[in-house]
């Protein structure tokens, strides 16, 4: 090894040491866990080797509902909240009075703590002994009964978690996309103009082209966001997520681990890696989009 | 197509919150460029050359004045209800689009009875690519092609809906020294062959009188002079028309008129035959020495540069206002190089004298 290269791996060291101790070590350990069978923490004793956990795992009922969970949440938000945000952003760029107003706003809920957002949207959903909430109100007002958002029926409460979660998320999809709009150059759109060229059609074959790149980057780490919810959940429907039918994934892993019916980490290892190996695949299918229709 | 400029004025509102008065970009521009010409608006940056040219186009409206495409006033048309073709300094070449489909975006825009099939779009889109020499490029993207490419691909974008006007700003800014020889050529080339009326910006003097039938001098938003190349280039209205033109630039002295004749730094140089006695500030063209063992004009010499053509003398005069004067004299004459001394006559067409406060040329 020449000078040069042992200069390079000694100043890499430290940030492979603590890499190494707190990121490489922990998942190879996870992996391990998974496969073995009966695992005790307090004793550090398990049976044997095998493939129960994935199997006890994949026909637990409330892994089901939590997978389930996911999947819809990510379905539903990830998309939506994409295109809202997009909607927003061209709105932003096309004015410019207030804008900075505007922007500071949609903000707002970035820089806002995620159970202090979760009260709120008690305030707005939640059916206390006084109260049946602002949107039952307002539900009330055009004829409609009563929904109970919180502790009521299964769509219900979902509705209530893709709003939550659009809304949390949709502030840094703006201040990207707002970004993108605003760095493509403004002679592009004049140059088009010039040629007649409609706005529908600049915005199609212009504008959108022009900002895939910040566009899919929002997707691809909408999809693992999303996958990973968690916290989102626990702000409306609080930590017994079981009970209430709303866990995700992550939630379920945290459950085995520390929750009531805690206690399992082999358990929670195989559906860490479970998730682990869903959220590899959506992104590998998703490179393979980019690279057919993303222009870089 | 002629293009009538009526008066034309553009005001920006002042962005200085102490200053408030509107900063006036082009100021009452009154001009008629014929039908079939290439005419060049020449300026240093911020004369409103460009500004002149997005007012052409329509992406910007006159405060003042009015714009005619041949009889018809298209002042309040949109761009797009124009006919105009432009070419942007940095081609504005959609990067996502292959060359082809670069072309082919303004035909795509046509509604209605104009509207074009795929086969037909391809084939004007061939055709204008053939013009601009770059049909052997069709399926490339702009960023693998070259500057001279790209702005050939830009050129042929903008004629393919066959403007009725054709503007290029900065058309060759963005290319190197030898393709931008090149391609000034390909764009008198061009414009011959399509006989489009064409208006393209520039700040080089160079570029400008090469290739244009009219050169539109400005400065700080004022026209200074139009006119045909040569006879701007011989002719200067001003002392910064006579100054923006020509390399190496013309020499500018300190001078006196008296009794006729023309005085600088002590010697008298030149009989200036009707000019009243004044303080003047007098340009010499570089090509306007003759160098003459008796000649009126001594200059000591700093050094003499061979060009193989010809051969530039570098020189001090007391009079001269920068601290060299260059002259350019033809190898047909055997200088000297040794010689410490140089005294020239100097040839009356290429001297001009201008009035010492406003610029303004005083004939003679």
């Amino acid at each position: 090894m020449d000078n040069k290269s042992m200069k390079g791996w000694l100043y890499l060291l430290p940030a492979i040491f603590f890499l190494g101790v707190f990121m490489v070590y922990p998942l190879a350990d996870v992996f391990i866990y998974s496969f073995e069978e009966g695992y005790n923490s307090a004793s550090q004793t398990f049976f044997g080797i095998g493939g129960y956990n994935y199997s006890y795992v994949l026909h637990d009922p409330y892994f089901l509902q939590a997978l389930k969970n996911t999947f819809l949440l990510v379905v539903i938000t990830v998309p939506v909240s994409t295109l809202i945000a997009l909607l927003i952003s061209l709105g932003l760029t096309s004015i410019t009075k207030l804008r900075d107003l505007y922007q500071t706003i949609f903000f707002l809920p970035y820089v806002t703590n995620t159970l202090a957002i979760g009260l709120v949207f008690m305030i707005l959903f939640k059916k206390t002994p006084y109260s049946d909430g602002m949107v039952n109100m307002l539900l009330n007002l055009f004829g409609a009964g009563s929904v109970d958002f919180i502790d009521g029926p299964y769509w219900a409460k979902m509705t209530v978690l893709c709003i939550y979660t659009v809304w949390v998320v949709l502030p840094f999809k703006i201040l990207i996309l707002t970004s993108a709009l605003l760095s493509v150059n403004q002679d592009y759109y004049n140059a088009a103009r010039v040629d007649g060229t409609s706005k529908f059609r600049i915005f199609m074959r212009i504008t959108l082209p022009m900002i895939s790149p910040s566009i899919f980057y929002l997707v691809i780490t909408g999809f693992i966001g999303a996958f990973k919810a968690y916290s989102d959940a626990v702000a409306l429907f609080g930590t017994n997520l079981n009970a209430a039918g709303m866990n995700t994934i992550v939630g379920y892993v945290y459950d085995m681990l520390y929750g009531d019916s805690g206690g399992y980490p082999s358990y929670a290892a195989a559906a860490a890696l479970i998730l682990f190996v869903i959220v590899l695949t959506i992104t590998c299918i998703n490179m393979l989009i980019r690279r057919k229709h993303v222009y870089i | 197509m002629k293009v009538v400029l009526e008066h034309l004025t553009k005001r920006f509102p002042s962005r200085n919150r102490k200053e408030k008065a509107d900063v006036i970009a082009v100021n009452d521009f009154h001009f008629e460029i014929p039908d079939g010409q290439l005419v060049a608006l020449l300026g240093p940056s911020g004369c409103g050359k460009s500004t002149t040219l997005n007012l052409i186009c329509g992406l910007q409206k006159p405060s003042d004045g009015k714009i005619f495409f041949g009889e018809t006033d298209v002042t309040n048309l949109p761009p797009e209800s124009r006919g105009v073709g432009l070419v942007f300094q940095n081609y504005a070449l959609y990067p996502h689009l292959t060359v082809e489909q670069n072309i082919m975006f303004p035909l795509g825009n046509l509604k209605g009875k104009d509207k074009l099939s795929k086969e037909e779009m391809k084939a004007k889109a061939l055709e204008a690519a053939k013009v601009v020499q770059i049909d052997q490029l069709m399926e490339r993207k702009p960023s693998e092609l070259s500057g001279g490419q790209q702005q050939r691909v830009a050129i042929a974008r903008a004629l393919v809906k066959r403007p009725r006007v054709l503007l290029l700003d900065e058309p060759l800014s963005n290319l190197d020294a030898r393709l931008r020889l090149q391609t000034r050529e390909e764009i008198r080339r061009i414009q011959r062959e399509t006989l489009i009326t064409t208006v393209f910006v520039t700040h080089d003097q160079d570029e400008a009188m090469s290739i244009s039938d009219m050169i539109v001098v400005m400065e700080a938003g004022v026209v200074q002079q139009i006119g045909k190349p040569q006879s701007v280039y011989d002719d200067p209205v001003n002392l910064f028309v006579a100054k923006f033109l020509g390399t190496p630039a013309i020499n500018v002295f300190d001078g006196t008129v008296k009794g006729e004749k023309l005085i600088i730094g002590g010697d008298t140089v030149l009989d200036t035959p009707g000019v009243p006695d004044q303080e003047v500030t007098v340009g010499i063209r570089p090509e306007g020495f003759w160098v003459d063992d008796n000649g009126a004009f001594k200059c000591d010499v700093q050094a003499v540069e061979v060009m193989g053509r010809d051969v530039s003398i570098v020189s001090k005069h007391a009079g001269s206002q920068s601290d060299k004067i260059r002259s350019i004299i033809s190898t047909e004459f055997k200088m000297n190089h040794d010689v410490a001394q140089v005294r020239f006559t100097l040839k009356p067409g290429k001297v001009h004298i201008f009035d010492k406060t406003t610029g303004e040329r005083i004939r003679f």
